[in-house]
């Protein structure tokens, strides 16, 4: 594991997570082996890590969806997770408005998300269902609906893709605006994605 | 342009059903005049006749209030405990085997020994309820379990890490994917039920009901009579079928838009 920024020392507080010594294997495949890593509340992390690497395997054990061989991972109880999958995992029928308000319960005024909404989407696309739109707009609205969830720890998978240049632009912005003071934990493939991010980037081997 | 096109279009529709309606009224008339004899097949005139006469009398309309209640009541029963022990057997694997048995029982056992059985039970007043009941049951029952085992996976695991409320996972990610289920089950069962009820009826001849009706048809051999009652049974069964399914769509079916679904009915 390597930080190549911010990786001072920070006195671990309660909502620190600690990862220690986490394993996972699927048969015989080794997906996560002995991966220590602490994550300081509050702090950006970028991971990258070549295909295969178990990042998606790491994201769901935070999750909550699968328990790892062994290790331990402490300071996730304190935590409300959000989340952006590999896949957007919408609510095809359902409006982006709809598909947020799904998550956000009552902790964000209608008007609030529609006002972010409008900054990521074409303004026509308010009154449409999801499965109308295209696959960046599908990604934009999985990104909002991670970000404006009352979490205090959000989970980003690759969440980039398919997005142009411009588009992702705009969506770090809107990432880093909503994110602040709260934990922020992103994988990419994309170096640049750090600086963007103003993250500490950790590397997967 | 538009709108001209589409009124050609619905016109065309129209006169395509109303050429199919009129083919098959004249084969019927046909084969009236070639067998001539009122006994063996009564043609659409003398059905008409019969039918003009019978809806004059109170006691057909009562015949029909009473055998659609009865027959809805067995229907909103087995669609109520369908889907709640559906839902259950869903959510408990045990119960689903626990019950699996009397599932089979009530899908391969024919519809004439559930009569004589319910009529030694209960008597001919409320066999209707229980035999529409016992049909429609199963259909309903195992398309529940159906729809709920086709629920999305990956929305749920998105439901459970962004912790949604149980109430809402119900209504956004359970309900969508168990209408095309419920709805198709429906077709089926409302059919179903409607005529095992009729059938169960004839057999048992509660008073003043349709299968009474048909009864009394068959006895004094009166096929103008029995035509009369089937276009009847026909018409109501229709409008019975269009309205709860009309009512499945205005409530679980809400803001659902119609696709096309494959369904383990």
């Amino acid at each position: 594991m390597v930080f190549q920024k911010g990786g001072q020392k920070v006195e671990a507080e309660q909502k620190n997570i600690v990862i220690k010594n986490l394993s996972k294997s699927f048969g015989e495949d080794f997906v996560l082996k002995e991966l220590s890593l602490t994550l300081f509340d509050g702090h950006t992390y970028c991971l990258m890590a070549p295909s295969g690497a178990g990042k998606t395997t790491l994201f769901r054990i935070l999750m909550g969806l699968e328990k790892p061989d062994s290790g331990t991972i402490t300071g996730l109880t304190g935590h409300r997770i959000s989340a952006v999958f590999q896949e957007d995992r919408l609510l095809e029928d359902c409006t982006a408005l709809q598909n947020i308000r799904l998550v956000t319960g009552h902790s964000v005024s209608s008007q609030e998300i529609e006002t972010a909404i409008q900054r990521l989407l074409p303004k026509d696309s308010l009154g449409k269902p999801v499965r109308e739109f295209s696959g960046g707009m599908k990604r934009r609205t999985a990104i909002l609906r991670a970000i404006l969830a009352p979490a205090s720890f959000i989970i980003m998978d690759e969440p980039f893709t398919g997005l142009d240049r411009e588009t992702k632009l705009a969506t770090i912005r809107m990432i880093r605006e909503y994110t602040k003071g709260r934990l922020l934990l992103i994988s990419t493939h994309n170096a640049e994605d750090v600086d963007l991010l103003d993250g500490e980037q950790i590397q997967m081997l | 342009m538009m709108i001209s096109i589409m009124c050609n279009k619905r016109f065309r529709g129209w006169f395509k059903n109303a050429f199919i309606f009129l083919f098959w009224l004249a084969l019927w008339q046909l084969l009236t005049v070639m067998i001539h004899n009122r006994i063996l097949l009564a043609g659409p005139a003398d059905t008409i006749r019969s039918l003009s006469v019978q809806v004059t009398d109170a006691g057909f309309w009562k015949a029909i209030l009473s055998s659609l209640s009865r027959i809805s009541l067995g229907f909103f029963l087995a669609f109520f405990s369908g889907m709640l022990t559906g839902c259950l057997a869903f959510y408990r694997p045990f119960l689903r085997e626990l019950l699996s048995p009397a599932i089979q029982l009530m899908k391969s056992i024919p519809v004439a020994s559930f009569v004589i059985l319910a009529l030694i039970w209960t008597g001919a007043e409320n066999l209707s309820v229980l035999i529409s009941f016992l049909v429609v049951y199963p259909v309903i029952h195992i398309n529940t379990i159906a729809g709920l085992s086709h629920t999305d996976l990956r929305l749920l695991e998105m439901a459970r890490v962004f912790r949604v409320p149980l109430r809402k996972q119900a209504l956004s990610i359970y309900r969508p994917a168990l209408y095309p289920y419920l709805e198709s089950a429906l077709k089926t069962a409302l059919g179903m039920g409607f005529k095992s009820g009729i059938a169960a009826e004839v057999i048992g001849v509660p008073q003043g009901s349709i299968g009474e009706g048909l009864y009394m048809a068959k006895i004094y051999l009166s096929t103008g009579e029995l035509f009369s009652w089937t276009l009847t049974i026909l018409l109501v069964s229709t409008a019975f079928e269009k309205v709860f399914l009309y009512l499945l769509k205005q409530t679980i079916g809400y803001g659902i838009p119609k696709r096309r679904t494959e369904s383990g009915s």
